[in-house]
């Protein structure tokens, strides 16, 4: 479904992603791991046209990416953002921020979509007139997830979609996630700088560091813990709650 | 989507503070009662919004609350000190300065209420335009604010209205152009805060175009500020406007514009107070009344405190 | 370990005066704390910062805090004039924020900050003070501390603006450090080194530690004693070491719907809230 091979990019000067393959099958769930700096977010905005300054090839559904972005890709791939608080426009209502895509791309019914999209996240037609700030971390999380489906993509990527939500909320919200790539055949790249949750929600993993990819692994191979690549094992171990042996073993990475 | 038709008046405040909206209309009035609400605890502001709606009331009733006509002579009158007849005296032509107080404030509310509704949407639409575009969009449009900027407003107004001639409407246009740079300033400044945000990263991933992304995404985004800037600028509109017409170059006699007023009471300002003062003090008080309308504004709307 | 306590919180709660009513944010919450390393840990809205901010009296203005007890040493924080707070803040008791990017004054280098920390309650002069500060930035393992005296907040990395808040806030010697969320922001290896940093100098001065935290796993590996909130109140105390034995459904729930790395791709069990644990 996806295919991104000798990835190159840059930031002012900056060499941000370094020869980046990745491929993932269609229906696939693919986790790209790293901490701040690595990258990983990089990835996902240069697959939606975000950056300028890049040098690949990035095939989608077997269509080559250029520079530019039509309505076609974008009812194709959507991505799923990780602030829940700053992806949803302060000022309209969820009815209008589900609506406005159904508009743009001119899908019409645009009153069931809306009522079937809510369903589709769990949130009951109550919220469909609030205002965001009237929602929690979590309610919000789920519209951005319901704007992202409601144009029917094949693709989502997901950018750190947990990170700022509670731990007893981010399961709920993983299990959401993983009930909808099962039911409507979606094709994930997920990125996070949580080994555990990419480990639960991906079927192969990559592990950047300053722009480049380290290692690859399964999540089988990541559950019995073999890892080759000096940084994913400090990465893996450092999942692990605070070790002072850990700790005085770990190398800077700059 | 249904709001209901026949709502008693409890129901009209239960509708305004559901919880659960049942559309779009009721989502907006709910979030305007309660930023009403918010507003009149403040007393401060209460008073001027008072003031204001005072002006527009007296306004648009001023041919039932006037006693004279404001135009018609009465030579044998003339400044005479305020008494029974006349509550705040007449003027040097005999004229009641009551009832030209109550038409005058039809031009003070005129001047204001044009030059809000121009200059307010240009300086928005240049300021978001600079601040979404950014690059030589961005410079030229800025530079163009900035020569406007570099000259003090009431000397901008006054070469404007030399060069047009003196009259009403060329003293609304000079007041207009001098008044639109800092809504374009203050509408590229929250544009170039909200333009990197998620939401508006999310809309372009949705295919919204980028007249769209301003329009429909960024401009709300402007407004708060806007509108109590410009709000709290109505002051200094009506004090240039006053100014103008002091110079005699704004509304032109025997227009009861209050600037004009004052000019006209100048000469007898040490025996004959009343001329003057009166049109001074119905400045000063609508004045004031913006002002803390303005204010008002800014503690409901402002977007730091939240929603 | 904990001869005589230090702290002595009875009954403490926090409320607050919303324009949407009253808001409860600790509601009865009794702890006493030794020489020791006491983890509060809890949810969004669990109250576990309020709690850090009551014991400093740093609650916001519009709210209010009553306890039947709330003593540290002999000295009641719940009656203290500004004036005497002065005394205990930064002296006595030290908060540790989490982002330093929102508690470090921007527009002060690092160095002068830090000064001004030391400075406040010690009478010393510019060059002791300077040479106190460098000591300080080197405690926190800062490898060119002359550099990051002179640099300002913005120049610096995350993980370094927060070993300078530590730094900042250990300069005069506190006895009891109240550390609210003070890795949240930082990558995970960069945290669990700033916690080592931690680590050190609270065992080498002999500090009192109370770390908040919503990463119950961090919070047990690192602490003694482990307090678990929810929604105002304290749902379970237990040792740090016995995690695993923990009773209340809440502090097992939590535990239960963390992710593992063990291959298994089936659903996370879900955390059903129960009415009656907020009533504690």
């Amino acid at each position: 479904m996806i295919e991104i091979s000798k990835l190159n990019a840059w930031f002012d000067d900056h060499h941000v992603l370094k020869d980046v393959d990745i491929s993932v099958p269609a229906n696939g769930s693919f986790g790209l791991v790293g901490e701040s700096g690595s990258g990983k977010s990089t990835v996902l905005r240069t697959i939606t046209g975000l950056v300028d300054d890049w040098e690949g090839n990035i095939l989608v559904n077997n269509k080559e990416l250029g520079t530019t972005r039509d309505k076609t890709f974008y009812r194709l791939v959507q991505m799923v953002f990780q602030d829940p608080f700053g992806s949803l426009h302060p000022r309209h209502t969820i009815d209008r921020i589900l609506t406005e895509p159904v508009n743009i791309h001119g899908l019409g019914n645009s009153d069931s979509r809306v009522v079937e999209a809510l369903k589709q996240v769990g949130l009951d037609n109550s919220f469909r007139f609030r205002y965001p700030h009237q929602l929690s971390g979590g309610q919000r999380q789920r519209v951005a997830i319901a704007r992202a489906l409601i144009l029917e993509p094949k693709v989502l990527l997901l950018d750190e979609p947990t990170s700022a939500l509670d731990v007893s909320i981010q399961a709920e919200v993983l299990n959401l996630l993983s009930r909808l790539r099962r039911d409507l055949g979606l094709t994930y790249i997920m990125v996070s700088h949580d080994l555990a949750v990419v480990a639960h929600m991906c079927d192969d993993i990559a592990i950047m560091n300053h722009g480049r990819i380290v290692e690859r692994a399964t999540a089988g191979q990541l559950a019995e813990g073999s890892l080759e690549h000096p940084y994913s094992q400090q990465l893996y171990k450092a999942a692990g709650g605070y070790d002072r042996a850990v700790v005085d073993s770990f190398v800077d990475w700059d | 989507m249904n709001t209901q038709t026949t709502i008693s008046k409890p129901g009209l405040k239960q509708w305004l503070t559901s919880d659960t909206p049942r559309s779009r209309l009721q989502a907006k009035c709910g979030r305007a009662w309660l930023g009403w609400i918010k507003f009149t605890e403040n007393k401060l502001a209460m008073i001027g919004l008072s003031i204001v709606i005072g002006l527009i009331l007296v306004t648009i009733f001023a041919p039932l609350l006037a006693p004279y006509d404001p135009l018609a002579a009465d030579l044998a009158n003339r400044i005479q000190p305020p008494g029974a007849d006349h509550w705040f005296g007449t003027d040097q032509l005999g004229r009641d300065i009551l009832s030209r107080l109550i038409y005058g404030a039809q031009y003070t509310l005129l001047i204001v209420g044009l030059v809000a509704i121009t200059a307010a949407p240009l300086g928005l639409l240049v300021g978001t335009a600079a601040g979404f575009f950014g690059g030589w969009v961005d410079a030229t449009l800025m530079r163009i604010t900035d020569i406007f900027l570099a000259f003090p407003k009431l000397i901008l107004a006054l070469a404007f209205v030399s060069a047009l001639g003196p009259g009403l409407e060329n003293a609304i246009l000079a007041i207009a152009i001098t008044a639109w740079p800092p809504y374009a300033r203050i509408a590229r400044a929250e544009t170039i805060t909200v333009r990197k945000s998620d939401f508006i990263e999310a809309a372009r991933l949705q295919g919204t175009s980028n007249m769209g992304l301003i329009i429909g995404h960024i401009m709300p985004m402007c407004m708060s500020s806007l509108v109590v800037r410009v709000t709290l600028d109505m002051a200094g509109m009506i004090l240039i406007a006053a100014g103008l017409g002091f110079l005699g170059l704004g509304a032109q006699p025997p227009m009861p514009e209050w600037g004009a007023m004052v000019s006209d009471g100048r000469q007898f300002l040490l025996e004959q107070w009343w001329v003057a003062t009166v049109p001074g003090i119905a400045i000063f008080v609508v004045s004031l009344g913006f002002n803390l309308l303005g204010d008002g504004l800014r503690d409901v709307l402002d977007p730091r405190g939240g929603d | 370990m904990s001869n005589e306590p230090l702290l002595n919180v009875k009954n403490l709660k926090v409320t607050f005066n919303t324009p949407k009513g009253e808001v409860n944010a600790v509601r009865g919450v009794s702890f006493s704390l030794g020489r020791e390393r006491l983890g509060i840990v809890g949810e969004s809205g669990s109250g576990k910062s309020q709690t850090g901010r009551a014991i400093l009296g740093l609650t916001a203005a519009n709210g209010r805090i009553t306890a039947d007890e709330l003593k540290f040493h002999d000295v009641d924080l719940a009656n203290l004039t500004p004036k005497q707070w002065r005394k205990v803040r930064g002296a006595r008791i030290s908060m540790i924020m989490q982002d330093p990017k929102y508690s470090l004054n921007p527009v002060m280098t690092i160095g002068d900050q830090i000064i001004e920390a030391y400075r406040e309650h010690h009478k010393v002069n510019a060059r002791e003070a300077r040479h106190r500060a460098i000591d300080m930035l080197e405690a926190v393992k800062i490898r060119d501390p002359e550099r990051v005296f002179n640099s300002y907040p913005h120049e610096v990395s995350g993980g370094m603006g927060q070993r300078v808040m530590i730094a900042m806030m250990l300069i005069p010697e506190p006895e009891l450090i109240i550390a609210d969320e003070p890795t949240s922001a930082l990558d995970v290896t960069v945290q669990l080194q700033v916690m080592a940093i931690l680590d050190d100098l609270v065992r080498d001065r002999g500090m009192a530690l109370i770390f908040i935290s919503h990463d119950l796993h961090l919070v047990s590996s690192f602490c003694d004693r482990v307090l678990v909130m929810y929604q105002g109140h304290v749902v379970e105390e237990l040792a740090a070491s016995a995690l695993h034995e923990a009773k209340h459904p809440y502090t097992k729930g939590l535990l239960n719907c963390l992710p593992k790395m063990d291959g298994d791709h089936s659903d996370l069990p879900i955390l059903e809230r129960e009415a009656s644990w907020a009533e504690g």
